[in-house]
């Protein structure tokens, strides 16, 4: 077994004798012609195995995400700038900006952008703290905490779908679980599908309990990293438990809170199966009054409803701008944070 | 002044002298009582109760609902215990939408991207974490950045190729543009990263190993608790997956379960407790594997979290 060795320290291993060594090695062996021709393909091999084979790991993933993802992305541009139909998708008639023209008109647009950040705030902001204070309580010592992990991670396993319609149900105008309950305490009847506010509560209640436990496992993998000292020497200058996670955990758990950040305000961006499923099967205009449609859902119904694929790309390229601000606000945020450190 | 430069090295000498603060003790002393090791109140046993509840209770009534006729779901108050409709409403909902189709047709489609997920990223993750190639960097970083891209950037022009293609209502075409995953090659990365040791992929290379051969004795039983992690998350999410099916298939034609969902109950009249019995079926399969694996999802979430 020496010589594959011999040729590995020429050409990969650096720990052992490099250069003069390997010639000496091989030189020092009978010159067997035969054996040294196999000796050189077997080190020719070796040394594109080791200059190559990284390229063709990890050419899986970048060939799929070029053929599936960058190459639609950018298509997905070139056909905002056109006229496209559904009902026959390979024609395409240069249209120039009309469509993003269009869209700066439409209050539809500028409706669904509105409901869009008003769910994504009023869905990540109550998901987020409660997710925090969930965290907090399960990095106690319990007994029985890892059924409390499970159970409170049990929505996200639920589908979009199927929680989407026991939902509707529960938030039923005569017939709901919620409105009952809030008939116990003398509150009438409320219109959680059709009122403004309301149905955006709905829609929100929804991803807020699909998400919050996957959170607070997030934020509590993240408080177990927190070395106990800082709690201890903080415990000796006298800070009550709650200055503790105000002054210890929550700075400790700074990188971890911008990623959920960040995670959920992409999820809130593309928001589509909860306010398309919580109008009860009536269609993609996010109710009477488009009161939740959001961008995702608008796309949609531009798309596949109204047929105007063009339109539909202008849309989604518009959201794919509103991403890249976030993520550039993103990114500024995480350098002062870094900076201030 | 440069004893206490040395003092690091000193102290390991002397089998750590009386600095405090020496490497060796703070280190045993911060991996054991990282995080806080204080008893939970029962203020705290409480708020989990409730929040416990809060979280099981839409899927109990899920089947509270299922167990019913539609006529009681519209009657005040709403139930709040099992009726004799369950197995009606499930035989009804089956036929449907021809739930066992949907069903299979998802667990084919979710066993296929998740096998393809932890195949490709655990190749490329290796790649990342251990070996060295030009512009590892800025690839690394791309893959990172392609998180960012919403599926609605992609659906216009898929479309368009699964109309050419007639692909509508053709499992692969729900399976192909989801079979990697980025998160699932940063993942695996981590992983690897501390968990394969260097000098082992180096001694086998010394024994003449090719890459293929350390790939498959070396990195898959290594990472393999990995990979059952990342097989199961993206299981759930593929079966869990709405926008593009829905797009991409028809209710009537091929459809997944969740596209199945949508178009349940839905006659002259809706039928409540149709659909409730509709969405336990399409659930029931997670709850199960949540019931058996429910700990190693919860350890795969929080520890591909931690350098998330």
């Amino acid at each position: 077994m020496t010589p594959p060795s011999g040729f590995t320290a020429g050409t990969a291993a650096p720990p052992t004798g490099q250069g003069g060594a390997a010639p000496r090695a091989v030189a020092a062996k009978a010159p067997d012609p035969g054996e040294e021709r196999r000796r050189a393909r077997r080190s020719r091999r070796y040394r594109w195995d080791i200059k190559y084979s990284p390229y063709a790991f990890v050419a899986p993933f970048f060939l799929f995400f070029a053929v599936f993802g960058l190459f639609p992305l950018l298509y997905t541009g070139w056909a905002s700038l056109h006229r496209v139909e559904l009902t026959d998708p390979t024609h395409m008639e240069w249209a120039g900006w009309h469509n993003y023209s269009r869209l700066w008109d439409d209050e539809f647009f500028w409706n669904a952008l509105q409901n869009t950040f008003t769910i994504g705030v009023i869905s990540t902001v109550p998901q987020l703290l409660m997710a925090l204070g969930l965290a907090h309580l399960l990095n106690y010592k319990l007994r029985g905490s890892m059924f409390f992990r499970v159970a409170i991670l049990t929505p996200y396993a639920t589908s979009v779908a199927a929680a989407t319609l026991v939902f509707v149900l529960l938030f039923g105008r005569d017939y709901g679980m919620i409105n009952w309950a809030l008939g116990l305490v003398g509150i009438d009847n409320i219109d959680w599908q059709n009122g403004t506010w309301t149905s955006q509560l709905a829609v929100s209640a929804i991803v807020i309990w699909r998400w919050t436990g996957y959170n607070a496992l997030i934020y509590l993998a993240a408080m177990q990293a927190v070395p106990s000292d800082l709690y201890e020497s903080a415990a000796l200058d006298g800070a009550s438990r709650w200055q503790q996670f105000l002054h210890v955990t929550i700075p400790s758990l700074r990188p971890t809170i911008l990623f959920t950040i960040v995670v959920s305000t992409i999820g809130a961006t593309q928001l589509f199966g909860e306010p398309l499923l919580f109008n009860g099967g009536a269609g993609a205009s996010g109710g009477p009054d488009h009161q939740y449609q959001t961008l995702g859902l608008y796309l949609y119904e531009q798309g596949w409803t109204n047929l105007h694929l063009g339109r539909a790309s202008a849309i989604a390229w518009t959201m794919f701008l509103i991403l890249l601000l976030i993520a550039a606000a993103n990114a500024i945020v995480a350098r002062r944070l870094r900076k201030s450190q | 002044m440069s004893a206490v430069i040395s003092s690091g090295r000193a102290a390991k000498a002397t089998k750590g002298g009386k600095s405090p603060g020496s490497p060796g003790g703070k280190v045993s002393k911060g991996a054991k009582g990282a995080g806080r090791q204080l008893h939970g109140g029962k203020i705290t046993y409480a708020v989990l109760t409730l929040f416990t509840i809060g979280s099981l209770f839409p899927l109990v009534w899920t089947a509270i609902a299922a167990s019913r006729t539609s006529t009681r779901l519209a009657e005040t108050p709403p139930p709040f215990w099992f009726g004799g409709n369950l197995f009606k409403n499930l035989d009804a909902a089956w036929n449907d939408v021809n739930m066992g189709a949907a069903l299979l047709n998802t667990t084919m489609v979710a066993g296929t991207i998740a096998a393809g997920t932890v195949l490709f990223s655990t190749i490329a993750g290796f790649a990342f974490a251990k070996l060295r190639f030009r512009f590892k960097n800025l690839l690394l970083m791309l893959t990172i950045g392609t998180m960012m891209v919403p599926p609605q950037l992609s659906v216009v022009p898929l479309y368009m190729a699964i109309a050419k293609l007639q692909w509508t209502d053709q499992l692969q075409a729900v399976i192909l543009p989801t079979l990697v995953s980025a998160f699932g090659v940063f993942f695996m990365r981590q992983y690897l990263t501390q968990a394969l040791p260097t000098e082992l992929i180096e001694a086998a290379r010394v024994d003449g190993a090719s890459s293929l051969r350390i790939i498959w004795h070396i990195v898959f039983p290594v990472a393999r608790p990995a990979m059952a992690v990342l097989g199961m998350l993206t299981f759930v999410q593929a079966w869990n997956d709405f926008f593009w099916p829905i797009i991409a298939l028809t209710q009537a034609g091929n459809p997944t379960v969740q596209v199945a969902l949508t178009g349940l109950g839905r006659g002259y009249t809706v039928d409540q407790s149709l659909i409730m019995a509709g969405a336990l079926l399409g659930t029931l399969p997670l709850l199960i594997a949540f019931v058996l694996f429910g700990k190693q999802i919860v350890g795969g979430i929080m520890q591909g979290a931690v350098k998330g």
